[in-house]
């Protein structure tokens, strides 16, 4: 992917949002990697969590924003328990959760009407609540 | 002593072994699970944004209530455990989210109440010899293995639970009641979570890693503490099965099962019909039921 860079782009308000919401200094990241290498999800994810972070750090909204990385995050705090950097990554995927849900048009991540039929009564609730805080505005 | 529980959503419904087997095998190891008076769901998952003070209530009223009644509170499934102690290190630390919580839910809860999880009680109060002497019917020959999850041990300076990538206790359990405990190194991975909501495939392949590594190093049984892990490592198999063919399905039990085999209650009683995977036929293969 060919990405531009300017002045304006770097650092401006979509990082410093994340970086507000999520209480995490993002120029701490120094690329090592080591979250996306231990992400037991990373599999699935277009780019990885590291990626992610230096998007956000570079200011390119879009590029942050249109990937399927945090979604996929559990929150299972693996990166956050061994970034050497000290970086809570679970709290900066969140807080580009929150970004997208919180925009003024609601935005859910998951259809609930889309559920397959006996989903509702296989998944335990404990799932349902969890989910639906982490994919619905 | 008696502490207060907290049984969460899913204990009073989808996971009424669990509650169950843990209220029963309380009393004979000497110490009584006092259920709270009131609460409510604890919110399933602790807000990692910092600015969400409004998902910190639930768990911050639950504490507040449980304060009005004793000074100790347990709890089993790893989730609850995770939020509410997380949420009592938050007020303890923080002064201004505190107050903010304590205007919201108009109490005035200090933090000062101790948060603990059955498996500690079992291992730093009760203690692992008290639990062994106790055993009637030892878990002998049985090969398990101890899925911790994540939810138990992270974030390791707040859960402060056991080593971060290394814990033992759970082991050090299963050995007292006399089981071979099973070391397998996806034993702290994540099982997907809520992730078998938002994106179930993800999450089963998770679920598959994780059997796949507990049944490779010898596990004959998978031990959880936790009702979403079980979800997805135990119903989730009939979908592992779907897509990988040559998987064996593997038992997943709650800890307080196995614990209520050792401790001779009536097998009738530990629900194995809430077990997707029937654990009936291993355990009778051993001469444990």
């Amino acid at each position: 992917m060919k990405v531009e860079l300017t002045r304006d782009k770097v650092h401006n308000e979509f990082t410093k949002k994340v970086e507000l919401i999520s209480g995490q200094n993002l120029f701490a990241c120094y690329q090592c990697g080591n979250c996306t290498a231990g992400c037991p999800v990373s599999f699935a994810m277009e780019v990885g969590p590291h990626e992610v972070i230096r998007y956000t750090l570079l200011g390119l909204e879009e590029e942050a924003l249109n990937v399927n990385t945090f979604w996929l995050c559990a929150s299972c705090l693996q990166c956050t328990s061994r970034c050497p950097k000290g970086i809570d990554i679970a709290r900066v995927m969140d807080a580009l959760r929150m970004v997208v849900l919180r925009k003024k048009d609601r935005k859910d991540h998951i259809q609930i009407s889309e559920f397959p039929e006996g989903f509702l009564e296989k998944v335990p609730q404990i799932a349902f609540i969890s989910g639906f805080r982490k994919f619905l505005s | 002593m008696d502490y207060l529980y907290f049984p969460g959503c899913t204990l009073y419904t989808k996971a009424k072994n669990f509650d169950q087997t843990a209220r029963n095998c309380s009393r004979l190891l000497g110490f009584e699970l006092k259920e709270l008076s009131n609460w409510t769901c604890c919110g399933a998952t602790f807000p990692l944004a910092t600015d969400n003070i409004m998902a910190l209530l639930p768990p911050s009223r639950i504490l507040a209530s449980a304060r009005e009644e004793g000074t100790a509170l347990t709890t089993l499934c790893a989730v609850c455990f995770n939020v509410i102690k997380r949420t009592n290190r938050l007020i303890q630390g923080d002064g201004e989210k505190k107050d903010k919580i304590n205007n919201f839910i108009e109490k005035n809860y200090q933090g000062d109440l101790r948060v603990v999880h059955y498996l500690e009680i079992l291992k730093k109060d009760v203690g692992l010899a008290q639990v062994k002497e106790k055993v009637k019917r030892p878990l002998e020959g049985l090969k398990a293995g101890a899925y911790y999850g994540c939810m138990l041990l992270r974030p390791f300076d707040e859960m402060e639970f056991d080593d971060k990538e290394r814990p033992t206790l759970f082991e050090e359990l299963l050995e007292a009641l006399g089981a071979k405990a099973v070391d397998f190194p996806y034993k702290i991975e994540c099982c997907g979570s809520f992730q078998s909501v938002g994106a179930p495939e993800v999450a089963t392949e998770c679920a598959y890693k994780i059997l796949g590594s507990a049944i490779k190093s010898g596990a004959e049984v998978i031990v959880s503490t936790c009702p979403m892990c079980t979800f997805n490592i135990d119903h989730k198999q009939a979908d592992i099965k779907e897509k990988y063919l040559d998987f064996k399905q593997v038992p997943v039990l709650y800890f307080t099962q196995l614990l209520g085999i050792a401790m001779g209650l009536d097998h009738r009683t530990l629900g194995f019909d809430q077990n997707f995977v029937d654990p009936v036929p291993l355990l009778k293969q051993k001469g444990l039921i």
